[in-house]
């Protein structure tokens, strides 16, 4: 077996015309996964436009249109991608991508809506999905709004705060002293036992919730802010002070630089730790947000609208992670080999 | 002790501060028990001398030069720049330790101002910085991070940070002995020459007798831990210095002897 490559073939017999074999495998090499994934969304559209549905569903015909629309695109896409330029190669980069999600998108149509292979009203088809989202746009984005604010607001707080702690105790060892018993107490609980107290304690669900939030964020921020400031090497210090630094240039231009790396991590942890507490929130006592909303389609067993749900709460959690690590390229470029999400 | 003569300063603008270390003697706590690293050493350095310190490693060089920068109190003895007594660290001397320790989260161009940021006068003074990188030949360099450049040039970079602030004392802890050879020899030319152009004090640690001869109006050799001032050596040889030198390299035998290698020789 012989794999072939425009450049071996150019290396070892650059005079020789190309065989009609060779042609075509090359040819299937650059442009055969855009034409399948053409394919699979033509398979799909026509799934969708062709074939009766079990059920009652509105969208079925425009959600075929638009399987259609996407394999003319992908198709276009990649015969003309050298056209196309940067947006050519992209498209490209991804089609194996569109692919598959075609695959997956005309079994999922098929095991639901044309052979209910897969129980009905738990397992909704494409279409149902696509329903909730054009018709109970207001309620969800209503939903979507509500639970950014106190997600936001509650990760804020709890940051800053433990930003400020964290670089508290790593620098003195008083502050330490009267805070690290306390954190070490309260720290490791999760977030979410408070849950009871909190609601009646609180004069509102709302300031409940954000307490929470704070404290599920604040812990792994100050842990991780406080060991990044302790793990600063004491040749930075002995360099600045020689330069005649007083205290509050090394706090500020040393310690928080040098522990900044450590602060991204507790951020990130604390993102994560954050979210789960905004939908157990949510879904206990707060009347609003994506949490609610799953919790008030559960009420009607309107399953598709827990679906939709869930791929909005997906897509927030990771644009709010994927806008994290872009603060962090931006204020850590002068590290090596970081992480890309 | 071989007898010293002060020589130089009446060649270079008087920049250079006086040191006074009297009697100084230092020691470690180190598992509840006293480990003694300086013994008494008395020395006097005058204005924009260029001073050697050799010995064995881990015999308190080091040391030293951290009381002289002000980074550590001695436990007993004084030191004393220009009549003054050193109480801490102060941008009139400044180290130019054997790591470049440069920041690596700022530029080369914020690493070289980082003196002048810290004492607040950076925004009227940064031709300064320039001129610092400029002495380096490292201008081209200026946004670089440091995790792009090489030893040599973060060395030089470590140089500049050093420069741009107008030391009356320079120290340096071993600047040179993390590079590789070639570099070494470029950098020890380097270093004479800003010293002569700018005649500052310079004290130089090194264990190597061929770079402190090279470099050194005056060789102080230490003995072992804890350190005592062994011998006083003028080396009284113009620049730049040649390496063959054969009066050079006879104190080397001398030195080499005092510190008990001379079968190497």
């Amino acid at each position: 077996m012989s794999t072939y490559s425009l450049s071996d073939r150019i290396a070892t017999d650059p005079g020789r015309s190309r065989s009609r074999g060779e042609g075509l495998l090359e040819w299937l090499r650059v442009f055969g996964p855009g034409v399948v994934a053409a394919i699979v969304w033509v398979a799909f559209g026509l799934s969708c436009l062709l074939w009766d549905d079990l059920g009652d569903w509105p969208r079925t015909r425009s959600l075929g249109i638009a399987g259609l629309v996407i394999a003319a695109l992908a198709f276009v896409g990649t015969l003309g991608a050298d056209r196309l330029g940067k947006a050519g190669t992209g498209l490209r980069q991804r089609v194996p991508w569109l692919l598959v999600l075609g695959a997956f998108v005309t079994l999922w149509e098929v095991a639901t809506a044309k052979f209910a292979w897969l129980p009905l009203p738990f397992f909704p088809p494409p279409q149902a999905i696509i329903e909730v989202y054009t018709d109970d746009l207001p309620k969800l984005l209503d939903s979507v709004l509500a639970s950014v604010k106190l997600q936001l607001g509650g990760y804020l707080i709890g940051a800053a705060v433990g930003f400020l702690t964290g670089v508290s105790i790593g620098w003195s060892r008083r502050v330490g002293y009267w805070v690290h018993p306390v954190l070490r107490f309260i720290g490791p609980l999760p977030a979410t036992a408070w849950l009871p107290i909190a609601f009646f304690t609180f004069p509102s669900s709302w300031s409940a919730s954000t307490f929470l939030i704070a404290l599920a964020t604040g812990f792994p921020v100050t842990v991780l802010t406080w060991s990044g400031v302790a793990s600063v090497s004491s040749a930075y210090y002995d360099v600045a002070r020689t330069l005649g630094a007083k205290p509050s240039f090394l706090v500020l231009k040393v310690a928080i630089p040098a522990a900044l790396p450590h602060v991204f991590v507790g951020l990130f942890m604390g993102l994560g730790s954050s979210f789960a507490v905004l939908v157990v929130a949510e879904m206990i006592g707060v009347k609003s947000g994506l949490g609610w909303y799953l919790q008030w389609a559960q009420g009607w067993a309107a399953y598709a609208n827990m679906y939709a749900a869930l791929i909005v709460m997906s897509l927030l959690c990771s644009g709010a992670i994927t806008l994290l690590f872009k603060v962090r390229d931006h204020l850590l470029v002068w590290q090596k080999g970081v992480v890309k999400w | 002790m071989v007898a010293h003569a002060v020589a130089v300063p009446i060649t270079y603008p008087a920049v250079g501060a006086e040191l006074d270390i009297e009697r100084v003697s230092h020691s470690f706590d180190i598992d509840g028990a006293e480990l003694p690293v300086l013994d008494d050493v008395s020395l006097i350095v005058e204005p924009g001398e260029f001073v050697a310190l050799l010995g064995p490693s881990g015999c308190g060089k080091s040391t030293l030069l951290r009381l002289i920068a002000g980074l550590d109190k001695p436990r007993s003895g004084f030191l004393r720049e220009d009549d003054s007594r050193i109480k801490g660290p102060h941008p009139s001397r400044v180290v130019v330790f054997q790591d470049p320790t440069l920041f690596p989260w700022r530029s080369v161009w914020d690493n070289v101002a980082l003196g002048l940021e810290a004492q607040g006068i950076l925004k009227s003074q940064r031709q300064r910085v320039d001129a610092a990188l400029d002495l380096v030949g490292l201008s081209a360099f200026r946004n670089a991070y440091p995790h792009q450049l090489s030893g040599g040039m973060a060395q030089r970079v470590a140089l500049a940070r050093a420069l741009v602030n107008d030391p009356k004392v320079l120290i340096l802890d071993e600047p040179l002995g993390k590079l590789d050879s070639l570099t070494r020899i470029t950098m020890q030319g380097e270093i004479v020459a800003l010293w002569q152009r700018k005649g500052f004090t310079t004290l130089l640690v090194t264990h190597d007798a061929e770079e402190a001869l090279f470099l050194a109006n005056r060789v102080i050799v230490l003995s072992d831990r804890p350190a005592r001032i062994k011998a006083d050596i003028a080396v009284n040889r113009p620049y730049p210095r040649h390496r063959g030198d054969p009066y050079l390299a006879d104190l080397r035998k001398q030195i080499l002897g005092l510190l008990g290698l001379d079968a190497t020789w």
